[in-house]
């Protein structure tokens, strides 16, 4: 089978790659370009733990061809960080303890500065409906839409 | 996972070429929220998939006083974002909203679950209740058809090999029209219909309906028209009697099935009840206009 030869923007660098037809842009990130921060939970589109942007649209990278990501800017978990500072959502999740095993934390961050970007003050039932497709196994989103609101608060400049 | 090939078509023409040629299995490449889904499953043939979406007019709307032209691949998350569309067909917006996660509206779009023909997709029951058309574009030329006869059965849709959805449209209401698309699911999010209902209605001055179009969805193979639910609103006011005469027909007309969803005896109350809301909300809405 011949590769696809993809040029693409991955967290701001120009990025190119080689795939198979049938490789998803979440194998791409992991396997071929060890960007392994986007975690696989189902690959079937349910469980959100492979949020990515693709030309700032939060998406599943399971649902996503590598080859569809010619052209396009693509964000992940790796780019939220900013140089050695991590960012506030990121800091407010380990404030708040909102994650255990952390497979479902790359995509939930993720999530989180989109939903933030579109709506920088969601009451609790926004966050919760925005995030309805991130799951979490482990902590039971109570802490997780603390850690939310509390980003949000934070990013505001309230608190 | 079983894609083999990858192609991108810069017109249509061009994707109806490649949807026509070769002999090997060859499918259209939208949000690709059903369809990598589908390739992933075990024993999958070996899948070409086209993806139009570089294709302008197949992601863009547009709304004027003829109408709506929708691109059958818009993502969801844009389509309903357009305060233009959502003026005129609230319905149809809202049943587009309840389609996946957030992530999967990114991508998911009307065509794709109009084309998909599953029995509980959310926005053909909108659509067939708008009177949308099908354009299809295809070897032979255009063909245009109605939202009702476009799915013919679970997963089957009346497409040959070779053609593509190019637009949906939906000719532009008569005044004091609007519409409703309500489902029954058992969470409150990320669920599929258990019964569906869309309605679309319209009033003249006095508040008294000259005409409306009821379709109901997940109560049969394919979402189903029932002209006899729409009669029983046209000529009333929308006051009770009328609203319940339209949910008793609904629910004749529903041919449900009992799954570990619902039971059919359930769907078969719960399409009527759903019939009866969302005709009250399409009046309500119909007499803001
Ligand atoms: S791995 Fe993509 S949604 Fe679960
Ligand atoms: S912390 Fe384990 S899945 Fe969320």
């Amino acid at each position: 089978m011949a590769k696809i030869h993809v040029n693409t923007t991955i967290n701001g660098e120009p990025t190119e790659f080689l795939c198979d037809p049938n490789d998803t842009l979440l194998n791409v990130l992991r396997y071929n370009l060890e960007l392994t921060g986007t975690k696989e939970g189902c690959g079937s589109g349910d469980c959100g733990a492979c949020s990515v942007t693709v030309n700032d649209r939060l998406v599943c990278a399971c649902l996503v061809l590598g080859a569809e990501a010619e052209g396009a800017e693509v964000g992940t978990i790796e780019g939220v960080a900013e140089a050695n500072q991590l960012s506030v959502i990121q800091t407010k999740f380990l404030e708040h303890a909102a994650l255990q095993c952390g497979i479902c934390t790359p995509g939930l961050i993720v999530s989180t500065q989109e939903l933030l970007k579109e709506n920088p003050k969601p009451t609790e039932e926004e966050a919760r409906y925005f995030l309805a497709g991130n799951l979490c196994r482990c902590t039971g989103y109570d802490k997780v839409i603390k850690a939310v609101m509390d980003s949000a608060e934070t990013l505001r400049g309230e608190a | 996972m079983a894609v083999v090939e990858y192609k991108v078509p810069q017109s249509l023409e061009e994707a109806v070429a490649m949807l026509s040629s070769g002999d090997q299995a060859t499918k259209v490449l939208a949000g690709g929220t059903d369809l990598i889904i589908q390739a992933k499953a075990q024993n999958t043939d070996p899948l070409v998939v086209v993806d139009i979406k570089k294709i302008n007019t197949m992601m863009g709307a547009s709304i004027d006083g003829s109408g709506l032209t929708l691109g059958p691949s818009m993502p969801c998350a844009e389509f309903t974002a357009r305060e233009d569309i959502k003026a005129v067909f609230p319905g149809l917006v809202e049943a587009a909203y309840l389609i996946g996660s957030t992530q999967v509206q990114g991508r998911c779009s009307v065509g794709g679950n109009l084309c998909n023909a599953s029995p509980a997709a959310d926005t053909i029951p909108a659509l067939i209740c708008n009177g949308a058309q099908c354009v299809i574009v295809g070897p032979n030329g255009e063909r245009t058809v109605a939202a009702e006869d476009f799915v013919t059965g679970v997963a089957q849709n009346c497409m040959q090999q070779g053609e593509l959805l190019k637009s949906i449209q939906i000719p532009q209401p008569a005044a004091k029209t609007s519409d409703a698309y309500l489902r029954f699911i058992p969470r409150t999010e990320m669920d599929i219909a258990v019964a569906g209902a869309g309605v679309s209605i319209t009033l003249d001055d006095a508040g008294v309906c000259t005409a409306a179009r009821v379709c109901i969805g997940a109560v049969a193979v394919t979402a189903l028209l029932v002209p006899a639910a729409a009669d029983a609103l046209i000529g009333s006011t929308i006051d009770d009697a009328a609203l319940q005469a339209a949910a008793e027909a609904a629910s004749a007309a529903s041919k449900p099935i009992t799954d570990r969803r619902g039971t059919a005896e359930f769907r078969r109350h719960v399409v009527g009840v759903l019939t009866k809301r969302a005709a009250k909300i399409a009046a309500d809405r119909a007499k803001e206009k």
